[in-house]
């Protein structure tokens, strides 16, 4: 829990300054399923309170690089750290469980439990919270459905929404105790542009207002540009990351022509005209 | 002892105040909106303003407790001034009450008992035409395997035939050796009453190829089998496998049931057959190993007291059990829902499916042949 979300206004981005620093450091990491290497020798820091994007081609191993960030598959070589805390070389099952606690998770398809309300998903993970009782449990639950645009759905079932619908419920339940560190794995994609937008407002939001740590994996363009402070770009056949760095500035000027491609969709997509004449 | 506060006071005549204090963490839990509603509720209160009297950490805990507070003031024609919050909870209480507006939740109203109990037969009675029209369906597939080239591949058939057959060896020896063992045990003790223990042989032999073998055999093949084939085609309807065949043109009947229908109608009387032999075994066992009977005398009452037709009742047995599994498997997998609980709900009702209209049939045999004399 970010301790420094403070009151007032201007207060928090000053926080920020203040309290940045390297909150996840991946260090010579290297993802590899038996003999086949997905990504190799991954370097790079995330700052606290930022919006770190992981961004590459089908195939490359960008939701598997989250899947190794968030513990859930050990890497074959290096290590995650968290606000300097080895999580996989020297982090026994006890280090672990509290760095967890600190995350908050949205998977590809939502992930949410079929057989529970979309207000039980959200629920679940504040049921740690003691002092919460069923009251303020269903208010804050009410709260984050309306965050992410599903008020009124809290007793439907996730089998009687859309899939759009169920990434959007996954996102409330990932926020649903407010992390400090938020992983997402394609949140845009597959949602009208109108949600997307909204869904990257709320990414922001929660940057600002609560300081979270966004990790996000995705493909589109328009949200990469509107909500990336940082990013790094994984390429499928050199099985590493090839380059680094806020994605307007990879855009016009990442030293590899396949990043710069990439962001500009071929061609067809620009930066903001500012940008571009920089 | 929660670390937050909230004061009210009325700065203006018809202007009420909240100054919030403190931290407010969701670890520590929510404060009681009730008294600030009451406040705004009174009547004589036109605007709601907040002020900052120390507020020294917050999270969701403060922009729900506004959420309701200020929901509250819009119920009682306040005006709400959110100035002296700090931006982020104002602008998360913005996002959070700008988004799409609340369906219109239309309350499900739990039916009467009566109409629940109709309801149930309905369904049930339902089931029963599905069931059977679900039959008709794999007979016409089955038509066109006759009169044509296979949806299905041929590789999906030996791998259903050796699902439902070699490897459900195992459990079908153990459970019809037992059954032998058993039912020579209890014939065993009261027959030795009357000094007739040779008829155990009668007794296991005809018990199992008319009644124990198909039944034990057509039960563990339903929980074993039928549940895989239910949760198989559940899983791929949750996938969309089933929409994708028919989008292709091919029957779903055509390219998954037929395979597990055909292994299920070939396996089953081999494995019936296999088990009777198996169960005689258990017999002789008892027979020889504790009721003194030669081996020799044990197979003579036994070949001299099972006649052919009790053996064709138990395989013709056998074909309906097969296809009521293959059926009951299938067709709760074709009406899975999209997830992971229908699924398991899938497979547990072809199990009591299969079970139920299992023992049903072996009743109807048992009438017929009554009536018929065999």
């Amino acid at each position: 829990m970010a301790d420094s979300a403070t009151t007032g206004p201007g207060t928090s981005g000053t926080d920020r300054a203040a309290a940045a620093d390297g909150c996840i450091q991946v260090a010579g990491l290297t993802m590899a399923f038996g003999d086949t290497v997905v990504q190799r020798d991954l370097e790079f820091e995330i700052t606290r309170g930022e919006v770190f994007v992981i961004m590459g081609g089908s195939g490359c191993g960008k939701s598997t690089l989250l899947r190794h960030m968030i513990g859930l598959i050990e890497p074959a070589a290096g290590d995650v750290l968290f606000d300097g805390e080895s999580f996989w070389a020297e982090g026994d099952a006890d280090s672990r469980q509290r760095i967890s606690e600190r995350f908050g998770v949205l998977f590809q398809s939502g992930a949410l439990f079929s057989s529970m309300t979309l207000a039980e998903n959200v629920a679940l993970p504040l049921q740690r919270y003691a002092a919460l009782g069923p009251r303020e449990t269903r208010e804050l639950v009410e709260l984050k459905l309306a965050l992410v645009g599903l008020r009124g759905f809290e007793d439907y079932l996730p089998a009687e929404i859309s899939g759009g619908m169920r990434k959007r419920a996954g996102l409330a339940r990932a926020i649903a105790r407010d992390p400090d560190l938020l992983f997402l794995d394609e949140p845009s994609a597959g949602l009208d542009p109108l949600t997307a937008r909204r869904l990257d407002e709320l990414i922001l939001e929660l940057r600002d207002s609560l300081r979270a740590t966004v990790v996000v994996v995705t493909h589109e363009l328009d949200s990469i540009f509107t909500i990336a402070d940082d990013s790094i770009f994984l390429d499928g056949e050199s099985r590493t990351m090839i380059a680094q760095g806020a994605p307007r500035d990879l855009a016009q000027r990442a030293e590899q022509a396949k990043v710069r491609e990439f962001l500009r969709r071929g061609g067809s997509r620009r930066p903001a005209p500012a940008d571009a004449a920089g | 002892m929660a670390d937050f506060a909230f004061e009210i006071d009325q700065p203006a005549p018809n202007t009420l105040r909240l100054s919030l204090a403190g931290r407010w963490r969701l670890a520590n839990g929510l404060p009681d909106a009730a008294r600030a509603e009451r406040a705004l509720g009174g009547g004589r209160v036109e605007r709601l303003e907040f002020a900052d009297a120390g507020l020294e950490a917050w999270d969701s805990a403060l922009v729900t407790f506004l959420l309701r507070v200020t929901r509250a003031a819009r119920r009682a024609d306040v005006a709400v001034d959110a100035d002296g919050l700090p931006d982020g909870a104002r602008r998360l209480l913005e996002m959070a009450e700008g988004g799409p507006k609340p369906r219109e939740a239309a309350p499900a109203r739990r039916p009467g008992l009566l109409s629940r109990i109709g309801g149930s037969a309905l369904t049930e009675l339902r089931g029963v035409g599905e069931m059977l029209q679900f039959v008709g369906e794999s007979v016409l597939s089955m038509g066109r395997l006759l009169r044509g080239r296979p949806a299905f591949k041929k590789a999906d058939l030996w791998l259903a035939i050796q699902q439902a057959g070699a490897e459900a060896l195992p459990i079908v020896t153990i459970i019809t050796l037992l059954v032998g063992l058993i039912l020579a045990f209890v014939g065993a003790v009261q027959l030795r009453w009357f000094g007739a223990e040779i008829y155990v042989a009668d007794l296991v032999g005809i018990a199992m190829t008319r009644e124990m073998a198909p039944i034990m055999t057509g039960i563990v093949l339903a929980g074993r089998t039928g549940a895989a084939y239910a949760a198989n085609i559940g899983t791929m309807q949750g996938n969309e496998e089933i929409d994708a065949l028919k989008t292709l043109g091919i029957s779903p009947i055509d390219f998954l049931v037929l395979p597990r229908l055909i292994a299920m109608l070939v396996m089953m009387p081999l494995l019936v057959l296999y088990g009777d032999a198996v169960g005689m075994f258990g017999g002789w066992i008892v027979g020889v190993g504790m009721l003194d009977l030669t081996s020799a005398a044990y197979i003579q009452e036994t070949l001299r007291g099972v006649r052919i037709d009790h053996l064709w009742i138990g395989l013709v047995k056998s074909l309906f059990f097969g296809l009521i599994v293959a059926t009951a498997g299938c067709l709760r997998g074709l009406q899975a829902g999209r997830s992971a609980a229908a699924v398991g709900e899938a497979a547990t009702s072809a199990v009591v499916t299969g079970i139920v209209y299992i023992i049903v049939v072996d009743a109807i045999f048992a009438v017929l042949c009554n009536v018929l004399g065999i």
